[in-house]
């Protein structure tokens, strides 16, 4: 360890970094209380208890996923149907895990769950905010992002499940809360950049490969079709 | 309701493995010290615009367009939450009203 380094474990001050990420998170607990509800309020009244939506929401921690794995429960989907819906509805994560691996590259033995907890807010979050003030404890950060985020949806969806029990109006549409979150992050993340072109390409060709292929099998080849526009567009995004 | 409690237990277990192998790929094939290929790299940066694009059309894929009261709720919603966004830039607005307005709209104007 060089004594810079040392001197700059110093400087760190853990509260004001747990404060920043604490206040970068709200937005994410706003659209998680929305959401992990909706999550709990579903699973409760397809006869799964708040136990079920906690436990899934502490292992499997992804939220489009959860929703999806509501109808495999209820329809009784086979381990395989289960396996592959994972597979093509999660298969962002593993972009998430790559554009991560030089940020988490030293961090030690919470390494692990820092990537269990690489859902698509959490990565918002860590690749795009930055802070630098001499305070900040970047590492720090994204530890406490990740679990300021992961204990939110915990207990929303526990929460959503317990109130599921006395809820007695009508809930149908409830559900709009996840495609809302999208559209946010969508419409958030264009108006970041001026490079629109990934984005059309997302929507582009998932809307023709929903057109050929169907609502029900147009997942795999949409991400196939993108990642081989993407990478016939490399010259031109990387020049800018 | 009923619920098969053995196969639901293992239809959560394999969201649960199936997720974690996904996640943690990535820093299996390419451990710390090693530098990942630049495409993937590439890929890394573009992908996460592109795939939120693609959730945005899953989540309304089985929009149909049969009849107003079948396509409009959604869509009306759903430019209703960009505006929306676009004005506050706050998530949790864009989502709330997004929502309640799709509920509204489902259950009293289009029902």
């Amino acid at each position: 360890m060089t004594e810079t380094a040392a001197k700059k474990e110093n400087v760190f001050d853990r509260k004001r970094t747990f404060r920043q990420a604490f206040l970068d998170s709200l937005p994410v607990m706003a659209g998680y209380v929305v959401l992990g509800l909706g999550y709990g309020l579903i699973m409760e009244t397809s006869g799964y208890s708040f136990l079920w939506a906690m436990a899934m929401s502490i292992f499997v921690f992804a939220g489009s996923m959860q929703y999806v794995t509501v109808s495999l429960l209820t329809g009784g989907a086979s381990l395989i149907t289960t396996g592959l819906m994972t597979l093509m509805i999660n298969a962002r994560h593993f972009f998430y895990g790559i554009s991560m691996l030089g940020k988490y590259k030293d961090m030690g033995k919470e390494k692990p769950l820092l990537i269990h907890t690489l859902v698509d807010e959490t990565y918002s979050l860590v690749c795009t905010r930055l802070h630098d003030e001499e305070w900040f404890d970047e590492k720090k950060y994204y530890l406490y992002i990740s679990l300021l985020n992961w204990s939110y949806w915990v207990v929303a969806s526990a929460a959503g499940g317990i109130a599921g029990t006395f809820i007695t109006f009508d809930t149908t549409g409830i559900d709009f809360a996840m495609t809302a979150l999208f559209v946010v992050i969508f419409t958030e993340q264009w108006l970041s950049t001026k490079e629109h072109l990934p984005a059309l390409t997302g929507l582009g060709a998932s809307l023709i490969c929903l057109l050929v292929f169907g609502p029900d099998r147009f997942l795999i080849p949409a991400m196939v079709l993108i990642s081989a526009v993407l990478l016939l567009l490399r010259k031109r995004l990387e020049e800018k | 309701m009923q619920i098969d409690v053995i196969h639901s237990i293992a239809i959560i277990a394999v969201v649960a493995l199936v997720t974690a192998l996904i996640r943690f790929s990535p820093f299996i094939i390419f451990p710390a010290g090693k530098e990942a290929p630049k495409t993937i790299n590439y890929l890394g940066t573009v992908l996460p615009y592109a795939i939120m694009g693609m959730l945005v059309i899953y989540c309304l894929r089985n929009t149909s367009f049969a009849s107003a009261g079948q396509w409009a709720p959604a869509f009306i919603s759903v430019a209703l939450v960009v505006a929306l966004h676009v004005w506050k830039r706050n998530t949790l607005i864009s989502v709330l009203c997004g929502t309640i307005c799709y509920m509204v709209l489902v259950q009293t104007v289009f029902a």
